[in-house]
């Protein structure tokens, strides 16, 4: 029975989303604030139905109902309960399910977290976002329902989850991952509304600022996790493949950082408007593009679903709608440019907008390497594939000029800074940068262009940050005061400056200095990587809970000592026959140690990957940081300042705020 | 020159040489690293460059594989059931390899119609083929007039 309740209750969610996207809309346009009042409960309402969606799917998963389709697909009854759960969007039903309960997540927190913006603006916003909730409802009920069932021949069991997610890496990524997609969509929103009303300015830059940095945070977290997920997964060491469904996510998150940045420059200088809403709707257009790669099976990779030609055709129709209504939209009510702010050639406004013009083309540049062997397929002109060295050529020089001219925009000043002087400022940073780089790259034993450029454009980030935080806390109360007075929001840029920084470097280095080495190995035997040993000590077998395995035991040493055992292993997975590849790794905070088996060459030999990755931590450490930068920024006082600001304000002047019944009861 | 203008002269021409500088980029990279696809029909009909990187793709051909006992080297065929292809390979296979399976192979061919590879694709899912292997054997399975005729579209 259950099941069926799920379907209902995501029938009436969409009922309710069609609601909010109409309602609330129509009130504020025709000035009706008893209609723009039913936002804020029809997002409710929407975000309960979904929540009951969820459950009865997640229970059914519990339970080992395999009279739904979707679990019997992608469950078995010998799955351990946290792998029953996470199996939950495990799939392209329950994962569309995950995606849509997080919008409609977003969409009640915008709705619990806008009291203090203009009723007109919060009906818009939310109508909007209702409207994209329409489009994936419609989605998930015509198309994808999770809740089919098998009736009348019900399984015994289920197929299994395929066994390279049954790992912790996806129990986490997919959610992080679909909270920064999803959350564009505010940021969207927000454009859109603005759009609509003519609302262009800087407390509209202001509002959704905090809401496109928490995207951004959770996206940059969502890929991080991916890209270790596969480094120890997927068995073989990597840990970007340049793969089109990777690129599909990094898409997004390049075009949203340049939404941050540009929604800077609009918020503390009322430029760049037209171009910030641009990039709004063009980072929530990637998603949507993320969403139709990956779930249209017009690719095959680790991550694409099943192919269906009846998703690809309502996905591509989705974003063609949005993409086309939104520039419409844009095009006849972005603001024609009559600013007359001014502002010099080295001021922050131009560094920033170099900083978006780099951006932009690493996004074009990835959407390009990407979309041009699909469109040709299509259009049968080819089948072809562009590898990896396209990406690291192209990508490569506008991460190192991003990095530099990061450094040197730091010192910047709006409206107007004295070339002269950050000739000057730069000098020291430049000096010190050089000689560390030089320092790290003995160290390392080898010079090459790329890991130099690699390495003192992170050094040089770093020192430019660290300068700056130094100049901005120098006080006459002495530097913890001076430390102390800086902004939760300064903190959170300092933060993910530094962020960057240290993927850059762990890039660079584990690029440049990794060393991989495929050996023949029997036991007894020793083989060397960098300046580490491996030795073979015995191989076996062992039984997992729906697996068997071959066991490898091996000996790190490091000068004769040893620093660590491995265990990796080759699983048989029992219910679908698949084998799977487990390596083992010393991990460590300057180099990991790598090992996995490969296949049996004779009785005794096996083929065994050993690899040594110096700094590949570094490469997830830096996305915590940037990630911890973001929502350091948002918990910035100013933020609440100005809403306890507002609120004296409505106090003093006693204007009830209008169509919110219960706030404008409370404060008057 | 109005000192306004030439701010907007400054910013254009920064923008004009940045996206020159990408597009050039963006084109040599895609001339360097675009790798065709060629069907083992295609191979030995002698159409595929020799010495450039391609791609080439089949199912693995029922008893081909060897494995040199002392070596990681690799010696195996791929087929579309038409015509097939040695492939030789140094490393480690994908854990999905197996004869009867689709495959795809980089490398380049060598002057006696031997593909040396330096990366073996398969897919992490039992049922998976890859596209062009697919699109490869349903058109050797159409026959030599069929195949000639797409031949011209991928070797463009």
């Amino acid at each position: 029975m259950y099941p069926e309740f799920g379907q209902i209750a995501l029938i009436l969610a969409l009922l309710l989303a069609v609601l909010l996207s109409v309602v609330p809309l129509v009130g504020s346009l025709a000035g009706r604030d008893n209609l723009m009042a039913f936002s804020r409960p029809l997002s409710s309402g929407m975000f309960v139905f979904v929540g009951i969606a969820f459950a009865v799917l997640t229970h059914a998963f519990l339970v080992d109902d395999f009279s739904v389709a979707y679990v019997a697909n992608n469950s078995n009854s010998l799955l351990p309960w946290y792998y029953k759960f996470s199996a939950v969007w495990g799939g392209h039903e329950g994962s569309l399910l995950l995606w849509i309960l997080m919008l409609a997540g977003w969409t009640l927190a915008v709705a619990i977290f806008s009291r203090r913006l203009p009723d007109v603006m919060t009906a818009q916003v939310l109508s909007v976002l209702g409207m994209v909730c329409v489009g994936f409802l419609l989605f998930i009920v015509i198309t994808s329902n999770p809740f089919d069932r098998t009736l009348p021949n019900v399984p015994a069991d289920g197929a299994d989850l395929n066994p390279l997610l049954q790992d912790f890496g996806l129990i986490v990524h997919p959610p992080m991952l679909y909270m920064g997609y999803v959350g564009f969509a505010v940021a969207f929103a927000f454009a859109i509304a603005a759009l609509i009303n003519g609302r262009l300015d800087a407390a509209w830059a202001r509002w959704s600022r905090p809401w496109t940095t928490v995207a951004w945070a959770f996206l940059s977290l969502g890929i991080a996790l991916g890209s270790w997920w596969a480094y120890y997964e997927l068995g073989w060491g990597g840990w970007w493949f340049w793969d089109p469904v990777e690129n599909a996510s990094l898409l997004p998150w390049l075009s949203g950082t340049a939404l941050m940045h540009s929604l800077a420059v609009t918020e503390k200088r009322g430029v760049f408007k037209s171009w910030t809403v641009l990039l709004a709707i063009v980072t929530f257009s990637l998603s949507l593009l993320g969403a139709f790669l990956v779930r249209s099976g017009v690719l095959t990779s680790v991550h694409s679903f099943a192919a269906d030609p009846e998703r690809g055709t309502f996905l591509l129709g989705l974003l063609a709608v949005t993409v086309i209504a939104s520039l419409a939209l844009y095009a006849f009510r972005a603001p024609v440019v009559h600013v007359r702010s001014r502002y010099g050639s080295f001021s922050r406004e131009v560094f920033l907008l170099l900083n978006n013009v780099l951006l932009v083309s690493a996004t074009i540049l990835v959407a390009v390497g990407t979309l041009y062997p699909l469109v040709l397929d299509y259009l049968e002109l080819g089948m072809l594939s562009i590898g990896e060295p396209f990406f690291n050529l192209t990508f490569s020089p506008l991460a190192v000029a991003a990095g530099l001219l990061l450094g040197a925009g730091i010192f910047s000043r709006w409206k107007k800074t004295d070339g002269g002087w950050l000739g000057r400022k730069l000098l020291w940073p430049l000096a010190i940068s050089t000689l560390v780089t030089a320092a790290v790259l003995v160290g390392y034993g080898g010079f090459t262009t790329w890991a130099f450029l690699g390495v003192f454009a992170s050094v040089w980030v770093t020192v430019a940050t660290f300068w700056d935080l130094w100049d901005k806390s120098s006080s006459r109360k002495g530097r913890l005061h001076g430390l102390k007075r800086q902004s939760r929001s300064y903190y959170g840029m300092v933060l993910g400056h530094l962020g960057l920084a240290i993927t850059m470097v762990g890039a660079t280095v584990v690029s440049n200095y990794g060393i991989e080495r495929d050996v023949r190995m029997v036991p007894g035997d020793v083989a060397s990587v960098g300046d580490y040993q491996v030795a073979f000590k015995s191989i076996g077998q062992r039984q997992g809970p729906n697996f068997t395995a071959q066991y490898g035991t091996f000996d790190v040493l490091l000068d004769g000592e040893r620093v660590a055992v491995l265990h990796p292993e080759k699983r048989q997975y029992t219910v679908g026959m698949s084998v799977m590849t487990e390596a083992d790794i010393d991990a460590g905070l300057s180099r990991d140690i790598f090992v996995a088996i490969g296949e049996r060459i004779t009785d005794e030999a096996w083929a065994i990957r050993l690899q040594y990755k110096p700094l590949v931590r570094w490469l997830w450490l830096g996305s915590l940081f940037m990630a911890a930068g973001g929502f350091l920024a948002i918990a910035d006082r100013r933020y609440r300042i100005r809403e306890r600001a507002d609120q004296k304000a409505e106090a003093s002047t006693n204007v009830p705020e209008s169509g919110s019944p219960t706030s404008a009861g409370a404060t008057s | 020159m109005h000192p306004i203008r030439k701010k907007r002269l400054t910013i254009v021409l920064f923008l004009l040489v940045g996206l020159a500088i990408a597009v050039g980029l963006t084109t040599y990279a895609l001339r360097q690293n675009i790798n065709l696809f060629y069907d083992p029909s295609q191979i030995s009909a002698g159409e595929a460059p020799v010495d450039v990187r391609i791609r080439a793709g089949g199912m693995v051909e029922e008893g081909s594989v060897r494995r040199d006992p002392d070596s990681l080297k690799v010696e195996f065929r791929v087929t579309d059931f038409n015509a097939s292809v040695p492939i030789e390979y140094i490393g480690i296979l994908p854990d999905l390899f197996a004869e009867g399976q689709g495959v795809v192979a980089m490398g380049r061919l060598d002057g006696n119609g031997r593909l040396v590879a330096d990366q073996v694709l398969a897919k992490h899912d039992e049922n998976y083929m890859p596209p062009e292997v697919a699109a490869a054997l349903e058109k050797a399975s159409k026959g030599q007039h069929k195949a000639g005729d797409s031949a011209e579209t991928v070797s463009y």
